[in-house]
């Protein structure tokens, strides 16, 4: 006997997510709700706990968008077990939703009307019956890279040369190529050298779009490191690569997500 | 490389064929030519044919000639500074004068000389040679029908950057106001109060009957106010109640709200909807991404003669929301502050001052004492 399916949804608004639990009981009342949370960060650890065969994400959320958990839960996710499939949820993303359509992901727009939710069930189930273990699929990581990397289109900031890192009334200025990596930390970035470690207090989804994307590479959502500080890359069985540094002991962990810029020439 | 002369030259007739181009540019010189034919031939008494054959070789050439020196002196004018004049492709009367006098001259001699191998004339035969009276009538009359087809060239060409310049201010207009409608209704706002009626319809009806009255009120509000005028400052309050009473169903108990507005400023006029973008700001960049949600303060107070209006939060505060998306409703209250009141009005953001953090915007605008 298989196991009953169940489904976490996230969404910060309780009438939005009381409506739709209720439209799910009345079009798939077999399926259990293993979760309801009302932001980003309870979305990703609840789901890590409760392992649910399905995640509807609403998009705009306190602490992370849907889009961030559903990076997290790609980078995350045991080996063991099969990727949840993931629905996102938003009631106006323009530039969201053209990659949804892009990528064939699945999403509903608020107010999500009954015939689209039973559509959208209709393929859930089917879908559902040819899942195998084994994380997120090529294919679902594939369509995650397209859809983080469609960011709407906006000013573009001017390039960091120098990082200006603050320590009580001293300015640390590290000029950006001497910056080995980058990697979050709650609301700081810590910014680490060939010497030493500062603290910035921005995040790293700020940091990011004044960076060159030919000089540093996002390898994990936490982390972001100098191409040119990086010695070799070493895959393992699972999908993940490990770095090597040039000028630090420790190594970095790039996720499935980013794995597929390490390949041979 | 192309030319920006001929760049020009070829925007300002993007589609038409190369024959229907040549038509348009020659039709009024062919005019003119036909006229000059006509009364030289009366005048003298010449064979009509042969008389615009040479007015037609002489004609083509003058013009040929201004408009390559109009065309010249631009692009020369444009590539030493950016001259408005020059951005209309007229360089000038101080150019265009003299140049047009050489242009009758070297055209009446140049086309003369074209129209002689054209009829196989002699240069002795000229049927003006021996004649200075007639030479000079005839350089006269070239002169003046110049002169007037510069004039109307100038004048079309004037015309048509005129009329470039009134379609330029009535788009940037229009999309003013598209973007002025655009941020006040955010599209994410509708839909999600639209999501959150349609789930209180089916559970709680009366609730969204109260809600979808204030959804009402405040679009009213929304179309009145982008016309110009002023209200009560009770009536901004009612209208700010609308929305953020919307904001409350739909957060729940993440949003506190607290309105303060002492009785004897009530009736203080304002412009409708002023404070909407920094309440809006404020949901949106303070209280929203807050996991926790938090509180909304809108608060008017008389200092001096100054009516003082804040909007303050709770929220995560100016340094992590970037001001990315915020600028444009900031930067629309500063115009309508600086177009009514001018430097009497000012409008300031910045971090709350005391232990709960967020956002303070403050509004000081000069009080009015209402018609009794």
């Amino acid at each position: 006997m298989t196991a009953a399916i169940t489904a976490l949804i996230a969404e910060d608004e309780p009438l939005l997510l009381k409506g739709l639990r209720a439209d799910l009981a009345i079009q798939w009342p077999e399926l259990g709700i293993a979760a309801e949370v009302a932001d980003g960060h309870n979305a990703l650890t609840q789901a890590l706990a409760c392992k649910p065969d399905i995640c509807f994400l609403d998009i705009r959320m306190p602490g992370m968008t849907g889009l961030e958990v559903a990076q997290a839960l790609a980078e995350d996710w045991p080996e063991t077990l099969p990727f949840p499939l993931l629905v996102f949820v938003t009631a106006y993303d323009q530039y969201a939703l053209q990659a949804f359509e892009a990528q064939a992901v699945d999403y509903l727009v608020k107010p999500v009307e009954p015939r689209r939710l039973a559509a959208c069930v209709e393929r859930l189930k089917s879908r559902l019956a040819e899942r195998k273990p084994g994380g997120p699929l090529p294919q679902t990581l594939e369509q995650l890279r397209a859809i983080l990397g469609s960011a709407p289109p906006g000013d573009v900031p001017p390039r960091l040369e120098v990082i200006q890192a603050g320590v009580g009334n001293m300015v640390h200025m590290v000029p950006i190529d001497d910056v080995v990596y980058f990697e979050a930390a709650d609301k700081y970035v810590r910014v680490v050298t060939a010497e030493r470690e500062h603290l910035i207090r921005m995040s790293l989804r700020e940091l990011q779009p004044q960076l060159d994307p030919q000089r540093f590479w996002q390898i994990h959502r936490g982390t972001v490191v100098r191409t040119r500080a990086i010695a070799t890359a070493l895959r393992d069985e699972s999908g993940k690569v490990y770095l090597t540094l040039k000028d630090r002991p420790e190594r970095l962990t790039a996720s499935r997500l980013y794995a597929h810029l390490f390949k041979g020439m | 490389m192309k030319s920006p002369a001929l760049a020009d030259f070829f925007a300002r007739y993007p589609v038409r064929s190369p024959l229907v181009w040549l038509w348009h540019e020659l039709r009024v010189g062919l005019v003119f030519c036909l006229i000059a034919a006509v009364f030289i031939s009366t005048m003298f008494g010449d064979p009509f044919l042969g008389t615009l054959v040479y007015s037609l070789c002489i004609g083509m050439s003058i013009q040929f000639l201004i408009e390559a020196g109009r065309y010249g002196f631009s692009y020369r004018q444009r590539r030493r500074n950016l001259d408005a004049a020059a951005q209309s492709n007229w360089p000038g009367w101080a150019w265009m004068g003299p140049w047009s006098v050489a242009a009758a001259l070297l055209g009446y001699y140049g086309g003369s000389a074209i129209a002689d191998l054209l009829t196989g004339t002699q240069r002795t035969h000229n049927p003006s040679a021996g004649n200075l009276r007639a030479l000079s009538l005839i350089l006269m009359v070239s002169l003046a029908i110049t002169l007037s087809a510069v004039y109307f060239f100038y004048s079309r060409g004037r015309l048509a950057a005129m009329q470039a310049m009134t379609e330029h201010a009535q788009r940037t207009a229009a999309e003013m106001q598209l973007k002025l409608l655009q941020s006040q209704l955010e599209p994410h706002m509708l839909f999600n109060t639209l999501a959150n009626l349609r789930v209180l319809i089916g559970s709680d009806p009366a609730r969204a009957q109260a809600m979808l009255d204030r959804l009402i009120a405040f679009l009213r509000a929304m179309l009145a106010a982008s016309r110009s005028g002023s209200h009560a400052l009770a009536d901004e309050f009612e209208r700010i109640g609308d929305y953020l009473s919307l904001m409350a169903v739909r957060m729940g108990p993440r949003l506190e709200v607290y309105l303060d507005l002492p009785a004897e400023l009530r009736t203080q006029p304002v412009p409708p909807l002023l404070l909407q973008p920094l309440v809006e700001n404020s949901i949106r960049h303070g209280l929203e991404p807050q996991v926790q949600g938090g509180r909304i303060e809108v608060a008017a107070r008389r200092e001096g003669d100054e009516l003082v209006l804040t909007v303050r939060d709770t929220g995560v505060g100016l340094a992590a929301t970037g001001a990315g998306g915020s600028r444009f409703g900031l930067q629309q209250v500063r115009d309508r502050l600086s177009t009514l009141f001018g430097p009497r009005a000012t409008l300031t953001l910045e971090l709350a001052a005391d232990s709960k953090g967020g956002t303070l915007a403050t509004i000081r605008l000069p009080t009015q004492e209402p018609a009794a």
